[in-house]
């Protein structure tokens, strides 16, 4: 999923200082997952936003609504009745989410409520970790499953590094040294020997580097 | 027993304390609490093991947003007493009472009076 942190609690009031009419927008795809931008969040978000207002002996007009997902245009169609009706609308979905609002609805401003961080997945309750650098081109199964892109602080290909010790990584005692982990893994799976392959450089054009991405099923196309 | 306690407090049951969600407590200051307080049970005597444990990390979480919305944090607290100790009940009642009494009317209200 894509995981996500709230932004401070100032950052949105200033946002939405001089406005007077706010909606707070949830999406119930991967923010709802990881507790950050669901039915829930949205509640207190707005809560939390009526109450500074209140306090401020403003007028507390701060809606709440959460719909399917912000990425699909079909679900963000549901709030043409509504949607310029508000001064800002907070979405609190990743970041594909306040651009298409802002896309859609392009005369209410549409601020980003949450900071999106990675994509990840949940090792408990509460607790995420990131997996996947959207590098384009997967590698994984060439390193027991477990992706070096993502997961090394260098993202480097040939590894580990003189930064690893103690199975962990020289930027903190809290990272693990995924090239440690790669290590033992292919070893207790008697794969050691595919580590000995040399990988190039890696080509990053499908990565970022090659500039925004986009992708067209022409079967599905309509 | 028939103890006292303040009459301006009002009790929200839950079959655990570690049903109290975030929102219940916030929309309690939304609605013009003064100050809120969660009654669990002892820790280690929790009947479904960590409810009350779940409870404090929610207070504590909340003091922190209270802090942010510059409401003050004391507003809101944690207290642990067996069911079976009505005098702490109303002992706990009494003095949280008073600390909110001290702290004044929630700023929230405050505003909307004025």
């Amino acid at each position: 999923m894509i995981v996500g942190d709230s932004k401070p609690l100032e950052e949105i009031l200033e946002m939405i200082q001089d406005k007077e009419k706010v909606l707070v927008l949830g999406c119930r795809g991967c923010v709802t997952v990881c507790n950050v931008g669901g039915e829930k969040e949205v509640g207190i978000l707005a809560t939390m936003l009526r109450i500074a207002r209140k306090k401020a002996g403003l007028a507390p007009t701060v809606d709440e609504r959460t719909i399917e997902r912000q990425c699909d245009p079909e679900y963000i169609e549901e709030l043409a009745e509504v949607a310029e009706g508000y001064d800002a609308i907070i979405s609190i979905a990743c970041g594909v989410g306040p651009q298409f609002m802002s896309e859609r609805y392009p005369k209410v401003p549409v601020y980003p409520g949450i900071n999106t961080t990675f994509i990840g997945g949940a090792l408990e309750h509460g607790v995420w970790s990131e997996r996947c650098q959207s590098c384009g081109n997967c590698l994984v199964h060439n390193f027991g499953g477990l992706c070096p892109i993502a997961r090394c602080s260098k993202s480097i290909m040939n590894g580990p590094c003189g930064g690893s010790a103690n199975k962990k990584c020289e930027i903190s005692p809290d990272v693990d040294c995924i090239w440690h982990l790669i290590v033992e893994k292919m070893a207790g799976m008697g794969r050691l020997k595919e580590l000995e392959r040399v990988w190039p450089v890696k080509n990053w054009i499908t990565s970022r580097d090659g500039g925004p991405r986009k992708r067209v099923r022409e079967d599905l196309k309509q | 027993m028939r103890l006292q306690y303040p009459t301006n407090i009002k009790i929200i049951q839950l079959p655990c304390s570690g049903r109290v969600d975030i929102l219940h407590m916030l929309k309690s200051f939304e609605d013009g609490a003064d100050g809120v307080y969660v009654a669990g049970c002892m820790e280690g005597d929790c009947h479904f093991l960590t409810g009350n444990f779940k409870a404090r990390r929610k207070v504590n979480y909340l003091k922190g947003v209270l802090a942010a919305l510059g409401i003050e944090p004391e507003r809101v607290e944690m207290f642990n007493m067996s069911s079976a100790e009505g005098p702490r009940f109303a002992q706990v009642a009494r003095e949280f009472t008073a600390k909110i009494k001290e702290l004044g009317p929630s700023p929230v209200k405050k505003a909307k009076a004025a």
